[in-house]
C-alpha cells in the first residue's frame, strides 16, 4: 500500500476531553430527574445517621407563606373544637398534653421531592380530641386551622380516622419547634406535608372537604404519596 | 502593564468570571435562607426570598448570555482552550507534573464543570419554579439535583477560593483575574506552555 498511514492514536494529539466532560455532565445532570431521587433515597437510607447528622436541619425544609412565623404563647393559645359539635371545645397547652399520649416513627414526604425519613412523634390522636366535643352526624369532615392566617387544609373522616394520623406536639423527644409548627401540628404520613398543617388553633368539624390553602393552588385535595400531584398513575 | 508582568485574562474573560461571581455568591445567599432552617426562622419571609432567588437566577443566567454574546470570538477561543487536553495535562491530573499553557488541568476542569452546572442550576430552578404551578413540570428528583448541584459546587467553590487567595504558590493568580496581569517569572513557572501576547 502506498497511500500515507494515518495514526489514529497520536498520544501527543491533543484531545476535546472539555466538550465530553461538559456533556456528560449536563446530560447526567437531567437524566437525573428520573433516577435522581431513587438513588439518593438509597444512599441516604444506608447512610441516614450520617446524613441527618450532616445535612443542615436533618433535611428538613422550611415552608411558610406569610411574612412571620406564627409565635406559640402558652398563656393565650388555645386549640378550639367547633363547627358541627354538641359541645365546642378549648384546649389549653396543658389540657392538650393531658389528655392520651402516643408516639410513632413515621415518614415525612414534600410534595416538592424532599424527604425525611424516620421521625419520632408525640402527641395526641384526633380521635381523643374530637369524642369531648361529641361531632354531629352531619360532620362529614374536619377543616384545620393555622394560626398563619390564611393557612387551613380539610381531611374527610375517613382520612383523618386512619391509624397514624396525629396530633403532634413532641418531635424527635423535644416539643415541637417553632419552625415545624409548635405547639401542634397535624401529622397523616400517607399524605404530602402541605396537609400536615403547622400551628395549628383550632379544628372545626364542616359538613365536607374542600380546598385548602395549597388546593386553592393548584395542589390535589387527596395528596396521597406517590398517587397525588403529578406522581404516579 | 507593569514591566515584567503579562496579560493573563482578557476584560471579556473578567467580566464573564465576576458576573458568574457575583451572581452565584448572592443565589448561594438567598438559596440558603429558603434551604436552611435557621436560617428560614431568622427571615422569615420565605415568598420575598424565593421571588428574589429566582429573578436573581435568571437575571444572572440572562447577564452571562450576554456577556458570552459581546465576548464573541475572544471568549469562544477560551472555550477552544478549556476543550482541550493534551498528555501533559493527563501528566498532571495524574500529579505527575508535565508544563501547563495558560490553564492548567484542573483549572480546565473546574471551568467545564462550572458552565454545565450554569445549565442544570438553570433549568432544575425553572423546574421548581414552574413545578410549583403546573404538575407536568414536576418531577421529585428536581430538589435533589438542585440541592446535589449547590453541594457539590460549594466543594468547588472551597478549594477554588483556597487556592484564589491562601495557598502560597497559586495566590498571585488573583491579580490575573482582578487587574488582567501577572507576573511573568510566575507565569513561567506555573504555565510552561503558555506563551503570553
Amino acid at each position: 500500500m502506498d497511500s500515507p498511514t494515518v495514526t489514529e492514536h497520536d498520544p501527543d494529539q491533543p484531545r476535546r476531553y472539555g466538550r465530553r466532560l461538559f456533556l456528560a455532565t449536563v446530560a447526567g445532570g437531567l437524566t437525573s430527574l428520573y433516577w435522581g431521587k431513587a438513588a439518593w433515597d438509597h444512599v441516604s437510607g444506608a447512610i441516614s445517621p450520617v446524613t441527618s447528622a450532616v445535612l443542615p436541619g436533618g433535611g428538613w425544609r422550611i415552608y411558610t407563606i406569610s411574612g412571620n412565623m406564627p409565635v406559640f404563647d402558652p398563656a393565650s393559645w388555645r386549640l378550639k373544637i367547633g363547627g358541627l359539635v354538641e359541645q365546642p371545645v378549648s384546649l389549653s397547652y396543658d389540657e392538650l398534653r393531658a389528655l392520651p399520649r402516643v408516639e410513632q416513627v413515621s415518614t415525612f414526604h414534600c410534595v416538592t421531592g424532599w424527604t425525611v425519613n424516620d421521625v419520632h412523634w408525640g402527641g395526641v390522636r384526633i380521635g381523643d380530641v374530637l369524642d369531648r366535643a361529641r361531632p354531629k352526624a352531619s360532620g362529614h369532615a374536619l377543616r384545620f386551622v393555622s394560626m398563619e392566617v390564611p393557612y387551613v387544609d380539610y381531611l374527610t373522616m375517613p382520612q383523618a380516622a386512619l391509624r397514624d394520623v396525629m396530633l403532634a406536639y413532641e418531635m424527635d423527644g423535644k416539643p415541637l419547634p417553632q419552625e415545624h409548627g409548635a405547639p401542634v401540628r397535624l401529622i397523616i404520613p400517607e399524605m404530602y406535608g402541605y396537609k400536615n398543617v403547622k400551628w395549628l388553633q383550632g379544628i372545626d368539624v364542616v359538613p365536607q372537604a374542600v380546598d385548602g390553602y395549597w388546593e386553592d393552588l393548584g395542589y390535589d385535595r387527596n395528596a396521597w404519596v406517590g398517587r397525588s400531584n403529578g406522581y404516579g398513575a | 502593564m507593569k514591566p515584567g508582568y503579562v496579560r493573563r485574562f482578557s476584560p471579556a474573560e473578567r467580566l464573564l468570571h465576576w458576573v458568574n461571581a457575583a451572581g452565584f455568591f448572592f443565589l448561594l445567599a438567598t438559596g440558603l435562607i429558603l434551604y436552611l432552617p435557621r436560617l428560614s426562622m431568622l427571615v422569615s419571609r420565605r415568598q420575598l426570598i424565593q421571588s428574589l432567588h429566582f429573578w436573581a437566577g435568571v437575571g444572572w443566567l440572562g447577564a452571562l448570555a450576554v456577556v458570552v454574546l459581546l465576548g464573541g470570538r475572544r471568549l469562544l477561543a477560551t472555550a477552544r482552550e478549556l476543550d482541550t487536553f493534551d498528555s501533559d495535562d493527563l501528566r498532571w491530573l495524574r500529579g505527575r507534573g508535565g508544563p501547563q499553557g495558560r490553564f492548567n488541568a484542573g483549572q480546565k476542569i473546574n471551568a467545564v464543570l462550572t458552565a454545565a452546572f450554569t445549565i442544570l442550576f438553570g433549568v432544575s430552578g425553572l423546574l421548581l419554579w414552574f413545578g410549583e404551578q403546573d404538575t407536568r413540570y414536576r418531577f421529585a428528583s428536581t430538589v435533589v439535583l438542585h440541592d446535589g448541584l449547590m453541594y457539590v459546587s460549594l466543594l468547588l467553590l472551597v478549594g477554588h477560593l483556597y487556592l484564589a487567595l491562601i495557598h502560597p504558590a497559586t495566590r498571585h493568580a488573583l491579580r490575573g483575574m482582578t487587574l488582567g496581569s501577572v507576573d511573568a517569572d510566575w507565569a513561567a513557572r506555573h504555565h510552561a506552555k503558555w506563551k503570553p501576547e
